[in-house]
């Protein structure tokens, strides 16, 4: 049986070897959002691989203070993807920790130094991997109606996604993009923050939901699912008329699937 | 001045979250403070420059503080004022009462100092009967309400304009009942009228520092209003209270650093008044001080030095960081529990006050990093936040059920097979729970998200289920 | 052992040094000398013309007024015209500023009174040793040529600012001044002020006159 999961790097005729790296809430909760990856990265001209042995980045142990499990799970991580040319990761807040925080749990350690450093170097979040990277201008894809992009954090603060999700998206055709008020403001969500203090985190998502609604978009994009399932659940608590959406479904054509948190009709 | 109340962040948040009064204000906070900062730093393209030069001039004289403090203190006694160090809140408060008790002081006026804040300094000169009056607007209000202030720049920020109206009405019994304060600028009338007094029977006046300069012996303060110089030059004796860090080389030096102050705090280029004090009148001055003393405090800082939080050092004051906080703006400053809310006091308070009282302070952060980002100093906020967060772990601070569920992920995450056998059976459960409506309104053990958000259910499938399925149809076609 | 011994103590404990390293010291001593500049905003590096509008514009962004007489004689009738226009009495405090004293003040009605002010004092004349073309801001130094009550009591406060003294950035202001006072020297007090008084406390809207002047008045001569 061909096992394209631990596919040695350029085998493939001088298609640059990508090795995808899904996140657990992509595998868990919406893996259309990994198909659709997988689609776009294609589209780009690489080899897409799904290692077998990937389950979490370790960022919540990390934002815990928990080192010895970041490190733990860190070290599994670049173990598994070293045979790639290339990770790619369809999150900012993952693909924030493997690329720039993952040095840290590293620092001083002359065994794993070089190999963190190439790894975090051939890291990237996925939007920023296809405009950065592969040069990608435009995608072939169609979505009738206004949309609206909010900046997840980490993808924005920490890996500079800003402007290339939305060149790609304004090459949709038939999409109309409407600039989300405070599109670069929180949306509360922050990992473990919106189950340890839920009455700010709701106060935070209830603004955002708001601008959401008086965006008059009917659907709300983003990179990043945590940041995508907290909106989606708000709004939905609220009634309110707007579907959420990974912006790699869009980007990759792939939006026959139920928008999150919904169900086909 | 108020008990220290960070370990009920949560309810303090809460009760912060349902204040229809405090909501109103902070509106305020939301509208302006970004804007105006943001178009400052759009009419100065050097402004970024600036933040690495300041934050390289910090960086060196922290690196050689003790040198600078002792350079510093040379100046200032070769200009005929005297220089007192404390060790801690205790000894500062006890050096200030003695140099106020020899002047024979009944009435102190005070410029805005959050140092004097931290040691509480106004209890400890009215216990002993003398008369502490906050003369920067804000900070008199808050006097007046016997609270705290909420933001380190703007102290009443946390008030609207009804709510200061009444507090006036309430305290100056003096004036006519029947006086129109409906107007923001009579209320300032009012206080211009009853400070104005109070600036000229002051026998000591106290001010903080934004700087402290050791080229010179010069102590810095930088004001809109005009209270801190009235506070320094009318009174017979004049006392900085200044902690260690605001010692900076040269006159060029705050020049820099004076670039980056008033635009991230106001929006401002320069703030009104930017004054530069050095020692006692000299013989031919006609106003000014007798004497002028100089309080410089520790009280925590030099663990600092050579830490993980040796950047906090850098911190000047502005405020930015808090403008630009999604929690403070919901919450303000109050419920952060003392001194110095937002992210600057997520960091710093556990350091002055322990990390087991302050828990809270840097847990409530969703590391958008949004303060990093405005931070005039390039101060890594979010950074030291996780370093609080590393300490609380590593001595079991945390709540049991929390470290437990992170425990029992990490567990899993570590093995990958395992990991994905759980989350798979878990993910079918649920995606069965969930099909029909495609969410959860309410879920065992997720109240604190189902609370306010509906949960999307998850497809039911993993993706590496999906996956492996693909793969194995694959194989299957090609065999 | 003293308060100081115990602080700089600590800070050279957690710093890893001692007192004693002569390459700690010599970096010191040589920075406090050489004072280098930094990063100074190109804004200000302007020929005399332009400098002198970048202060009038800043200034008045900072709600100063502003006015230029072309010399010195023509400033106490410029200073009768902005009483007049505002309805103040036609009463001034100065110091005894040489340039501010040989005035034709006999030209007009004010009554000049000298010294610093107790309180008194409407309006407060005083002559500004330069101005910052960069953010529109005045540097005074205290004396008895030009108290510093008189910049913070009266409610209208009126500078006199040569327009050869008005420098492009902060940095000149400084070297001027040491060149003047001598390296490391200061007067008691020097005032950078950029506009009237004012703040922002009360719901965050804006109000000059919070404790110092109301109105600050700049005549630039020259």
């Amino acid at each position: 049986m061909a096992d394209t999961s631990s596919a040695p790097a350029n085998a493939g005729g001088g298609r640059p070897s990508v090795g995808l790296f899904v996140t657990c809430l992509v595998d868990l909760f919406r893996p259309s959002v990994g198909f659709a990856a997988i689609k776009l990265i294609e589209a780009a001209g690489c080899r897409v691989s799904v290692p077998a042995t990937q389950t979490c980045c370790g960022q919540p142990a990390y934002n815990s203070g928990d080192r010895k499990d970041a490190r733990a799970i860190a070290e599994n991580v670049i173990a598994t993807f070293e045979p790639y040319d290339y990770v790619v990761v369809p999150s900012g807040s993952c693909g924030g920790m493997l690329k720039t925080h993952y040095a840290d749990l590293f620092t001083g350690d002359e065994a794993w130094s070089a190999r963190v450093a190439a790894f975090s170097a051939k890291t990237f979040e996925l939007i920023s991997f296809l405009v950065d990277v592969r040069g990608m201008t435009h995608v072939d894809a169609s979505f009738a109606g206004a949309v609206t992009y909010h900046d997840a954090c980490s993808g924005l603060r920490e890996l500079g996604v800003k402007n290339q999700p939305r060149r790609l998206l304004k090459s949709v055709e038939g999409l109309k993009l409407v600039e989300l008020k405070d599109a670069d403001v929180c949306c509360g969500f922050g990992g473990t923050f919106c189950v340890k203090y839920p009455d700010i985190s709701n106060a935070i998502v209830e603004r955002k939901a708001t601008a959401v609604a008086e965006s008059g978009a009917g659907t709300l994009l983003a990179g990043d699912l945590g940041c995508l399932m907290n909106m989606a659940g708000k709004l939905q608590r609220e009634g309110k008329a707007v579907h959420t959406r990974h912006i790699a479904e869009v980007l990759a054509g792939m939006t026959d699937e139920p928008a999150i948190g919904e169900v086909e009709r | 001045m108020v008990a220290i109340t960070s370990p009920a962040f949560k309810a303090n948040a809460k009760a912060a979250l349902a204040d229809p009064q405090l909501q109103k204000a902070l509106n305020h906070v939301r509208a302006g403070f970004i804007a105006k900062r943001a178009a400052a730093v759009d009419a100065l393209p050097e402004f970024d420059a600036l933040r690495d030069s300041a934050r390289d001039i910090k960086n060196h004289t922290l690196a050689n503080l003790d040198l600078y403090l002792e350079a510093y203190e040379e100046k200032v006694t070769e200009t005929g004022g005297h220089v007192h160090y404390a060790e801690t809140a205790g000894e500062a408060r006890g050096l200030i009462l003695s140099i106020c008790q020899k002047a024979g002081a009944r009435t102190v006026t005070k410029g805005k100092s959050m140092v004097a804040e931290e040691i509480e300094l106004n209890e400890h000169l009215e216990a002993a009967g003398i008369e502490a009056v906050e003369t920067d607007l804000g900070e008199y209000i808050i006097q007046l309400r016997h609270e705290p202030p909420s933001h380190i720049i703007a102290p009443a920020v946390h008030l609207t304009q009804g709510q200061i109206e009444a507090d006036f009405r309430r305290v100056h019994t003096h004036l006519d009942p029947k006086r129109d304060l409906s107007e923001a600028r009579e209320l300032l009338a009012e206080a211009r009228g009853i400070l104005r007094q109070r600036f000229l029977e002051a026998d000591v006046g106290i001010t903080g520092a934004n700087f402290l300069i050791a080229e010179t012996g010069t102590s810095v303060i930088v004001t809109n209003e005009g209270n801190g110089d009235l506070t320094q030059i009318l009174p017979r004796v004049h006392i900085v209270l200044a902690s260690i860090e605001k010692v900076v080389p040269t006159l060029e030096d705050v020049s820099q650093i004076l670039r980056v102050l008033a635009r991230s705090a106001t929006g401002q280029e320069m703030s009104t008044y930017t004054t530069f004090s050095t020692g006692p009148r000299r013989r031919d001055d006609p106003d000014g001080p007798d004497e002028y003393h100089v309080v410089i405090l520790d009280n925590g800082r030099s663990d600092m030095l050579g830490s993980q939080f040796q950047d906090m050092l850098r911190c000047i004051r502005c405020a930015a960081c808090m403008n630009h906080c999604p929690v403070y703006q919901e919450v303000g400053g109050h419920a952060y529990g003392w001194v110095y809310p937002g992210p600057m006091g997520a960091v710093l308070t556990p350091q002055l006050i322990g990390i087991d009282k302050a828990g809270n302070l840097p847990n409530a952060s969703t590391f958008c990093g949004r303060c990093e980002a405005v931070c005039p100093m390039r101060i890594p906020l979010p950074n030291m936040m996780r370093h609080w967060r590393e300490r609380e772990f590593e001595r079991h601070l945390q709540p049991v059920t929390y470290r437990t569920g992170l425990g029992v992920w990490a567990f899993l995450a570590r093995r990958p097979r395992l990991y994905q056998f759980a989350m798979g059976i878990a993910m079918r459960v649920l995606g069965n729970l969930g099909h029909r409506r495609g969410r959860f309104r309410a879920l065992p053990l997720a109240g604190g998200w189902t609370k306010y958000r509906d949960l999307p259910a998850p497809a039911g499938k993993t993706f590496q289920e999906q996956w492996k399925e693909k793969q194995r149809a694959l194989a299957g076609r090609e065999t | 052992m003293s308060a100081r011994d115990t602080v700089l103590g600590k800070i050279r404990r957690s710093l890893r040094v001692t007192a004693e390293e002569p390459g700690r010291n010599a970096t010191v001593d040589a920075r406090l000398k050489r004072a280098p500049k930094g990063v100074i905003p190109a804004r200000g590096q302007l020929d005399s013309a332009g400098k002198v509008g970048l202060f009038t514009a800043q200034a008045e962004k900072a709600a100063a007024t502003v006015t230029r007489v072309a010399d010195i004689t023509a400033i106490p009738l410029a200073v009768a015209e902005y009483l007049r226009a505002h309805n103040l009495p036609a009463a001034l405090r100065m110091g005894e500023d040489a340039l501010l004293n040989g005035l034709p003040w006999q030209k007009t009605q004010i009554e000049v009174s000298h010294g610093a002010s107790e309180g008194r004092d409407a309006v407060g004349l005083s002559h500004a040793t330069a101005g910052v073309a960069e953010t529109g801001t005045l540097m005074l130094t205290s004396g008895v040529d030009n108290p510093t009550t008189l910049n913070f009591l009266p409610a209208t406060h009126i500078v006199v600012v040569e327009a050869g003294a008005i420098a492009g950035d902060f940095e000149t202001v400084w070297a001027n001044l040491r060149k003047r006072y001598g390296k490391g020297v200061m007067p008691r007090t020097v005032n950078m002020i950029s506009g009237p008084s004012r703040s922002g406390d009360i719901e965050q809207k804006l109000q000059l006159g919070a404790h110092g002047p109301r109105d600050l008045h700049v005549i630039i001569v020259g």
